[in-house]
């Protein structure tokens, strides 16, 4: 087997079981919910059109940004809980992937019950109050029997709906099969995309035989068959679960990545001196910006690296660009100040945004600044990553130099650096700290105004580990030890088409190399 | 029991403009086979309805075997009902023998003695045993519609509602059947409310006939009373009806002989 394959098959066990954990419970709340809707939406023709037209509405919002929707409504919860209980809850990870996938999970088991349930022949129904029952027997003795095998296809189609948007919780810090194609998608891994693609729908047909089977049950009436998919149901969850409750990681440190190589291979190497200090370690990876930090300042993550200029524009809201020292010594002072968060120092090397362009493109437009390039602008097409256009520092550069391009499209990171090669983008936000840059010999433009802001690499400690000197005593020797050709050269080692390395192994390298003999 | 089975005064049922029913006022002796006569939307299945309760009527009181109906539980008042419909309405995720079990469970009878009345029932309706193991679409309509008549006497009711209850099955069927009930009828002592657009049926069946026109009675009596009596065109025409019917019938099978 390869080696990437093994890597995939070693962290099987975790994805699976919480992919199963979350999905099952997600469809079996939804059911819970979705039925005795149903039942009143074929009761009640005023309830029927509200709760259709709403559980179809949830429906048309992209699954994605459902739960994304959920973190800050139950970060608001749990404030507000914090405020009058004395206690809030985790608003990161399996409860936003839970609520958002229940609501997803409901319109096909709403729609299927409401018209299986009205759709039963009216002369049974006549005869079912002709023979004497009250309308609870006529419910539970003639209306949902005959309706249970169209009842249970909506149930099929949740469970797949539900299973293929489980993918979509790694971001908001739910670990699930989504793992894989988040991170391979990063880091070019297609092994692993492919892995987590196939053992979601390798899930999803499972499942969906197995509730075929309670279905045909229902249709035939065979109890068997009803009771054969049940009880495969059971076992399979059952099975699928049972190695989560091995991983038992009550007092273990959190270590947070957000979506792109660098920040893997940094948490790997924080993770790493974490476990050789003799800590127990999870990982929270492929978190957004915004979310990021929130966990951390909330507690649901120990540490994680961001950086001083997206603090400095998107948490303190800061328009204004004292300089690369200054803004680290205000940075360092607010967030503890505002959050309790410890900045534990700068790792040596900034990641800034940095507009980039091909060599031979920069000098056929004598394009060298930012100043240059918004006069050759209106003929160009903007390449960026998915976030930049909506951050401040994009309107800081904007409203510094006037930039108003031909097309601005949005990339993921990787394919923002292929867009450049292949000529579809002009111009891109790279990563100052991106081994692509040097690798590809792209042109940074210099930004003679001063409108982006400084980027260093820090450590980011949450405010309950503040006291933790295990935790400081790991980490603080990483502070001012990376310079950022070190780094450029394991992001590159992981970006790379050729003999790519995994993170964890890009972050052994580097871990040689800036701490020998630790 | 004492007075009549079945006491209606003054029963009014309007849907929207339309009245369904207007001020019927009608008695039924217990034993005594009635049939309810009219044409489309003459209201006679409305004012069936109103019996067992399916039909809430606006206005007017309706005794049932010396009930109030609007004061009792409509499923405990229709339990000791039988009733029987055109479309049969059988439990399709119910086999025959479990169809007919249904209000003796309802009423919490216990197994064996609901075991005897399925195979007592099934004799009675002419069923060989058994087809109470089959599900109630491998029957024909004819096996179909007996399956409901045991089913709507399985509780051992005294008094049976029936809405055109041969109206779907083929000619030969349907007289078969109609004779075999109406024995019923006799030999259990029941009382038999049966609601038909068929004179000839009707007259055949029933002791008594009442005829409804746009939710109100034109004529009650036995037919030859109602024959004798009636100076109501429309009635008159109705009862000759089947009687014009058979003498043409002869008269065409004995030309062609």
């Amino acid at each position: 087997m390869s080696p990437k394959l093994a890597a995939a098959f070693a962290l099987l066990p975790e994805y699976l079981g919480w992919h199963v954990l979350l999905s099952f419970s997600a469809l079996a709340l939804g059911v819970a919910i979705s039925l005795p809707l149903a039942i009143a939406a074929s009761r009640s023709a005023r309830l029927r059109w509200p709760l259709l037209a709403g559980a179809s509405l949830i429906q048309t919002i992209p699954s994605l940004a459902l739960l994304a929707l959920f973190y800050p409504l139950l970060l608001a919860l749990s404030t507000l809980s914090k405020a009058s209980f004395g206690h809030g809850f985790s608003a990161l990870g399996f409860l936003p992937s839970l609520l958002a996938l229940t609501l997803y999970s409901m319109l096909p088991i709403l729609r299927n019950g409401a018209a299986a349930i009205i759709g039963v022949d009216p002369a049974i129904k006549e005869a079912a109050d002709g023979v004497g029952m009250t309308a609870r027997q006529r419910l539970f003795q003639v209306e949902l029997p005959l309706a249970a095998p169209v009842i249970m296809a909506g149930v099929r189609t949740a469970a797949v709906w539900t299973i293929g948007a489980a993918t979509l919780s790694t971001p908001v810090g739910q670990t699930s099969l989504g793992n894989y194609i988040f991170a391979g998608l990063q880091t070019e891994n297609w092994v692993f995309v492919l892995f987590g693609c196939a053992a979601s729908a390798v899930l999803a047909l499972a499942a969906d035989q197995l509730l075929g089977l309670i279905e045909a049950g229902t249709a035939k009436r065979s109890a068997r068959l009803v009771l054969i998919g049940a009880i495969g149901l059971v076992v399979g969850v059952a099975a699928a679960v049972a190695p989560l409750a091995g991983l038992g990681k009550a007092d273990a440190y959190v270590v947070g990545a957000k979506n792109f190589s660098e920040q893997y291979i940094l948490a790997e190497l924080m993770a790493d001196r974490l476990e050789k200090a003799g800590g127990q370690v999870s990982r929270k990876e492929d978190l957004g910006s915004a979310v990021a930090y929130r966990a951390l300042a909330a507690g649901e993550l120990d540490v994680y690296v961001d950086y001083s200029g997206t603090l400095w524009t998107n948490v303190l809201n800061r328009k204004d660009n004292p300089g690369r020292a200054e803004v680290l010594r205000q940075l360092t002072a607010e967030l503890k100040k505002r959050d309790g968060v410890v900045v534990l120092g700068s790792l040596g090397f900034e990641n800034a945004y940095a507009l980039t362009m091909r060599p031979d493109r920069a000098k056929a437009l004598g394009v060298t600044s930012i100043a240059d390039l918004a006069k050759a602008a209106p003929k160009l097409t903007l390449g960026s990553d998915l976030e930049f256009l909506s951050r401040p520092e994009w309107k800081a550069v904007d409203g510094a130099y006037g930039l108003s391009f031909k097309a601005k499209r949005s990339y993921q990171p990787t394919f923002m650096y292929r867009a450049l090669m292949g000529g579809e983008a002009d111009v891109i936000s790279a990563f100052s700290s991106d081994g692509r840059i040097a690798a590809d010999k792209l042109v940074i433009l210099t930004d003679p105004k001063g409108a982006i802001p400084p980027y260093d690499a820090v450590v980011l400690i949450s405010p309950k580990r503040t006291g933790d000197s295990r935790l400081m005593g790991a980490l603080k020797p990483l502070i001012g030890k990376i310079p950022v050709g070190s780094m450029q050269a394991a992001n590159y080692s992981v970006d790379r088409d050729q003999q790519k390395v995994s993170p964890t192994e890009a972050a052994q390298a580097l871990a040689r190399q800036i701490l020998p003999g630790s | 029991m004492t007075g009549p089975a079945i006491e209606l005064s003054g029963v009014e049922k309007r849907y929207g403009a339309l009245a369904a029913l207007a001020g019927v006022s009608l008695s039924v002796e217990a034993g005594e086979f009635t049939a309810l006569v009219g044409g489309s939307g003459s209201g006679k299945t409305t004012l069936l309805k109103t019996i067992n309760r399916l039909v809430v009527p606006d206005a007017g009181a309706v005794h049932v075997l010396g009930e109030d109906a609007s004061v009792a539980e409509p499923h405990v008042l229709r339990r000791k009902i039988g009733y029987v419909f055109q479309e049969v309405g059988l439990f399709p995720h119910l086999s025959v023998a479990e169809n007919i079990a249904i209000t003796p469970k309802l009423l919490g009878w216990d197994a064996k003695r609901i075991e005897g009345r399925i195979a007592n029932l099934l004799g009675l309706v002419d069923l060989p045993l058994e087809v109470g193991a089959r599900p109630p679409a491998a029957l024909s309509g004819g096996q179909r519609q007996r399956v409901g008549v045991a089913r709507a006497l399985a509780a051992e009711p005294k008094l049976m509602l029936m809405d055109e209850p041969f109206g779907a099955l083929d000619p030969l069927t349907r007289d078969a059947l109609g004779t075999d009930y109406r024995a019923l009828h006799d030999r259990l002592g029941l009382t038999t409310v049966m609601v038909t657009h068929d004179m000839a049926e009707a007259v055949l069946l029933a002791d008594r006939i009442v005829v409804l026109r746009d939710g109100a009675i034109v004529a009650d009596g036995t037919p030859g009373e109602l024959l004798a009596k009636t100076a109501d065109e429309g009635v008159r025409a109705l009862l000759e009806a089947p009687k014009r019917q058979a003498e043409r019938l002869r008269a065409k099978l004995d030309g062609a002989a």
